[in-house]
């Protein structure tokens, strides 16, 4: 079946609609231009179906533009009466048979990249992940390594990645366009799906499914690295034991007294999921998933979170009930947490990112 | 004095009180045109909001809190206030007389079905005064919609219960009506096609709302009285929710189109002057499509993790759908075909309708296919789609409606010059309003963002779709203005202006309140067509005159409905504070009262007599 997939692709046809739907949109987020096996899955189940709706719809508009032109009043005259027919049963039936051969042309890939996507059978020889989603970010626990992270999800270049997700309050949806479809996240059960990236980069994934105020900046990366990159990041975050300079040390007390309660930086911690675990967070490529990373925005995030991401968690964090922390004590939590490095610097992807992308919030 | 005279010249408060009290289908039928036309004024003016909104990146016109009331209440107020009465208002205007009754099966049913969804209706946006209105989607997924704070939610449960037993009322009515009441001749394969939509539109309300009556309930225990159905942590399970919304939201798809295909199958005959093409394989196409209808639920759920054969069979299933509904696009095609086309407003709606839900129905099949909605899903696309399927043949469908079924409700012709300045805007702005949301959705830009970031390339995209909103929007007024114009200007028009072909244009319009001085004689599909070929004017009557039983009109429907308004009120309430109990106890006695006021007393209704009917042809 996969190598019949394989040959369909390839048929130059594909390809040049490729071309065209690939001008659109930006390239690490539409799934016009797939860049991971789903998502090409998908693209060519898209393809087939456009193509054989195209068809129809040509159809149906030649037949409309024509009886248009040919039948007005005006052609045929003001007292025209035209024949009374009553129908045809030879149309009939062969509009009812031709969609139903073009609808099997659709349910065919259709039905088996349906149950490609869903295969488990390479689920335990895989990485496996704990995704959980929560209003509004997402906690990622490397099941085998024993690590977890949050917002920004690692993985190894043309791997098979599978991710077992369940929400803790309402239901969210894991989508990473370009990698891949979505799955939701639900607050009952285990979904799993898995997801394999065909280039190194970082893709921006989205919450899909409604989830309350700040479900548009739900968002997240993947973050896709070379198999040697992988490996050393998974090496340094099993042992998260950043050194600090002189100064960030008040900004560790200043987290320490109001900060660690939620958020833990030791990525091997196994505390329940309270906020987002900060460890490696100096390597991040965002800051909450929607703000270009730099210090002031950190601060602003720091100081006001609930004008950033409406109704987030942190807004009932004591510390801004209190209004306990000043701008100037904010800044040296700022300056703390860019300090919390599990590998010296970022991976080329997220380098690489910080400097092509903004957007641009203040 | 007779009641025929009694029926003229009457000031403004006795014209209220008629239509609080009337029983009549045509009158129940201006007055869901005004509701409906109403929500659907309100519903618009929310879209609007929206797309302010989501006119550029990071936009802050509206707060997050409050766009998701926005898109809630858009999304509910135009599926359930807007489209469904504006539909029933067409269905009470035109069925009765498509099939020579003298009125519904039910009249005081009736008036009590308007009734319950208008104060449903308004007890819905009470929220909007009251500290908010429902935020959780239109869909009201479990749970956010069970743990959303405020009484929003409360009001989307009771008002929707409420104006949803009106609807479920009206859908029996019909259905009796449609099987009990037919002219002499009039079988059902002779039956006009929007009388069969209809027909099969009632019998999906039958079937489907009981789904979400079921749900609403589950969904008012465990927001006010602390049940747990849809809590996981609990042991309930929050996916039952989705299950029962769409076993009932899928088939809601179909109510609404199936009357709209009825509508335009009128126009399509009508204006091209000839029968509809493939009759037959037309009314099998609806009645498969109603039946089919029930089977696609879960192509709603693709990525909720149902597993590949689940969701491979709803995939094959719904692409199924599209056999039928491609049916009816050829014949509609084939009715044109060879015809003498007439292009009105009316028909203008009607062919605009034809490429615009072609593309809605191509959409509808890529939707199908269940491993490429991974990636539809839940985004811009489906928005698209489901606006080209429900604005491109629901609201197309009433538009049309509108124009070709105004001077039989009114007895005037709406403004053609306005009519057609109204199309083209219409349908321009919404061909850039929602076409270009398919790439925005497959950009990257999943449905209820508040927000969309800077830099995403989704800039132009939703600005040109803003743009062809407010289009829309300037169309919508110049209906408005086209409506004032018309009833100011007053020019009367006779029976048949359409030249058309079925029952309702052989009486005058506005037709009489009786409808039919003498029941018509049917004699084959299309039976004013027939008589006209024939050389005669009008239907040959199947009765001789005789005295003509009517019902009297009744408050009750209406009181009724204000006791289950307040029955609402004091459930939402009595969460926090236990007095409001007394409310449910007063609401549910009147309307409790009402019922048992309805059941004791004869109510036999009237005669018009013989010699009445004769004096008034005389004049």
């Amino acid at each position: 079946m996969k190598d019949w997939m394989g040959k369909i692709r390839t048929l130059s046809l594909f390809s040049f609609l490729v071309l065209i739907l690939s001008a659109c949109g930006k390239e690490n987020l539409t799934a016009l231009a797939p860049k991971g096996y789903g998502a090409q899955q998908s693209m060519t189940v898209i393809i087939v179906s456009i193509l054989v709706m195209t068809v129809v719809f040509i159809v149906v508009m030649i037949i409309f533009l024509y009886v248009m032109m040919k039948f007005r009043r005006k052609k045929v005259g003001e007292g025209h009466i035209p024949q009374q027919v009553e129908g045809n049963h030879k149309l009939e039936v062969i509009w009812t048979v031709i969609p139903i051969l073009l609808l099997i042309i659709i349910a065919i890939p259709t039905v088996a990249v349906t149950y490609d996507l869903a295969d488990e059978s390479q689920m335990e020889d895989s990485i496996n992940i704990n995704v959980t989603g929560l209003q509004f970010w997402w906690n990622f626990e490397y099941a085998n390594e024993e690590i977890q992270t949050s917002q920004e999800l690692y993985i190894p270049v043309d791997e098979r990645v599978y991710l077992n997700m369940i929400s803790n309050d309402v239901i969210h949806s894991f989508w990473v366009p370009t990698i891949s479809g979505k799955m939701d996240v639900n607050p009952d059960n285990e979904n799993t799906m898995y997801i394999e990236a065909h280039e190194e980069g970082v893709y921006w994934g989205k919450c899909a499914e409604f989830c309350g105020d700040s479900h548009s900046l739900m968002d997240f990366k993947i973050v896709v690295v070379s198999q040697d990159e992988y490996d050393q990041w998974v090496a340094a975050m099993q042992d998260t034991d950043p050194e600090y300079t002189a100064e960030a040390a008040e900004g560790q007390e200043l987290f320490a007294n109001s900060c660690i309660s939620c958020h833990a930086i030791d990525a091997s911690s196994t505390n329940p999921v309270v906020g987002p675990n900060l460890a490696d967070f100096g390597n991040r490529a965002m800051i909450a998933g929607v703000r270009d990373f730099n210090k002031e925005n950190l601060v602003e995030w720091i100081l006001d979170p609930a004008s950033i991401k409406p109704g987030n968690g942190m807004l009932g964090a004591p510390y801004l009930e209190e209004n306990s922390i000043s701008e100037e004590e904010a800044s040296q939590i700022a300056d703390f947490l860019m300090e919390l490095k599990a590998t010296e610097e970022p991976v080329d992807s997220v380098e690489h990112f910080r400097e092509n992308e903004s957007v641009h919030s203040n | 004095m007779s009641t025929l005279v009694a029926n003229e010249k009457k000031g403004f408060g006795s014209t209220i009180w008629d239509y609080l009290t009337t029983v009549d289908h045509k009158k129940i039928a201006i007055l869901y045109l005004i509701a409906g036309g109403f929500f659907f004024l309100l519903g618009g003016l929310e879209a609007l909001a929206i797309r302010v909104q989501l006119i550029k990146p990071m936009n802050d016109f509206v707060s997050a809190g409050f766009y998701n009331e926005l898109i809630t209440m858009h999304g509910t107020t135009m599926i359930f206030l807007a489209a469904m009465p504006l539909i029933f208002a067409f269905m009470n205007a035109v069925v009765p007389l498509q099939i020579g009754a003298r009125d519904v099966a039910f009249p005081f049913l009736n008036s009590l079905g308007f009734w319950l969804f208008l104060f449903g209706g308004i007890l819905l946006n009470v929220g909007w005064f009251t500290g908010g209105a429902a935020d959780a989607g239109w869909t009201a997924y479990t749970p956010l919609s069970t743990t959303s704070p405020g009484h929003g939610v409360d009001y989307y449960v009771l008002g929707l219960q409420i104006s949803g037993a009106g609807t479920l009322m009206g859908g029996i009515n019909f259905l009796v009506t449609i099987i009990n009441m037919r002219a002499p001749g009039m079988t059902y394969m002779r039956m006009p096609l929007f009388t069969w939509t209809a027909f099969v539109a009632s019998a999906l309300i039958l079937f489907a709302f009981p789904a979400l009556t079921v749900g609403l309930f589950l969904m008012m225990f465990d927001r006010m009285f602390d049940s747990v159905f849809f809590d996981a942590a609990m042991g309930g399970n929050s996916v039952i929710w989705q299950h029962l919304f769409w076993i009932f939201g899928h088939p809601e798809v179909y109510i609404l189109i199936l009357p709209a295909f009825g509508i335009f199958s009128e126009i399509i005959a009508t204006f091209s002057k000839k029968r509809l093409f493939g009759y037959t394989a037309m009314v099998f196409a609806t009645v498969l499509i109603g039946f089919l209808g029930f089977m696609v639920w879960a192509h709603h759920m693709f990525t909720v993790g149902m597993g590949p054969a689940a969701n491979s069979i709803f995939a094959v299933a719904t692409m199924a759908i599209a056999v039928p509904t491609g049916i009816k696009i050829f014949n509609w095609l084939f009715t044109l075909w060879g015809g003498n086309i007439q292009i009105n407003t009316a028909m203008l709606w009607a062919l605009g309708f034809i490429p615009s839900f072609t593309i809605g129905g191509m959409t509808g099949v890529m939707l199908a296919a269940a491993s490429a909605d991974y990636q539809y899903h839940d985004t811009y696309f489906v928005i698209a789609h489901f606006h080209y399927v429900i604005v491109g043949g629901v609201v197309f469908g009433l538009l049309a409606g509108t124009h070709y079924f105004w001077p039989k409700m009114f007895g005037t012709i709406l403004d053609e010059t306005l009519g057609k300045i109204t199309f083209w805007l219409f349908f321009i702005g919404f061909h850039m309003t929602f076409f270009i949301q398919h790439f925005l959705g497959l950009m990257g830009m999943p449905r209820r963002y508040w927000v969309f970031l800077e830099g995403q390339g989704l800039d132009l995209g939703n600005l040109i779709s803003s743009i062809g909103a407010f289009l829309m929007g300037i169309a919508t007024i110049i209906l408005l203005i086209n409506v004032v114009k018309t009833s100011v200007k007053n020019e009367k028009v006779g029976a048949d202006p359409w030249d058309a072909r079925t029952l309702e244009w052989a009486i005058p319009s506005p037709p009489p309140f009786y409808n039919f001085k003498q029941l018509p004689l049917v004699r084959g599909l299309d039976p004013l067509w027939i008589e006209k070929t024939e050389g005669r004017k009008g239907m040959t009557p199947a009765e001789p005159l005789g005295d003509i039983h009517m019902p009297n009109n009744s408050f009750l429907p209406f009181i009724m409905s204000v006791g289950f308004f307040i029955a609402g009120l004091g459930f939402i309430y009595q969460k926090d504070n236990l007095a409001w109990l007394s409310a449910v106890f007063i609401g549910m006695g009147i309307a409790l009262g009402c019922m048992l006021v309805r059941s004791l007393k004869d109510d036999l209704g009237y005669h018009i007599h013989k010699e009445d009917l004769q004096k008034e042809a005389k004049e």
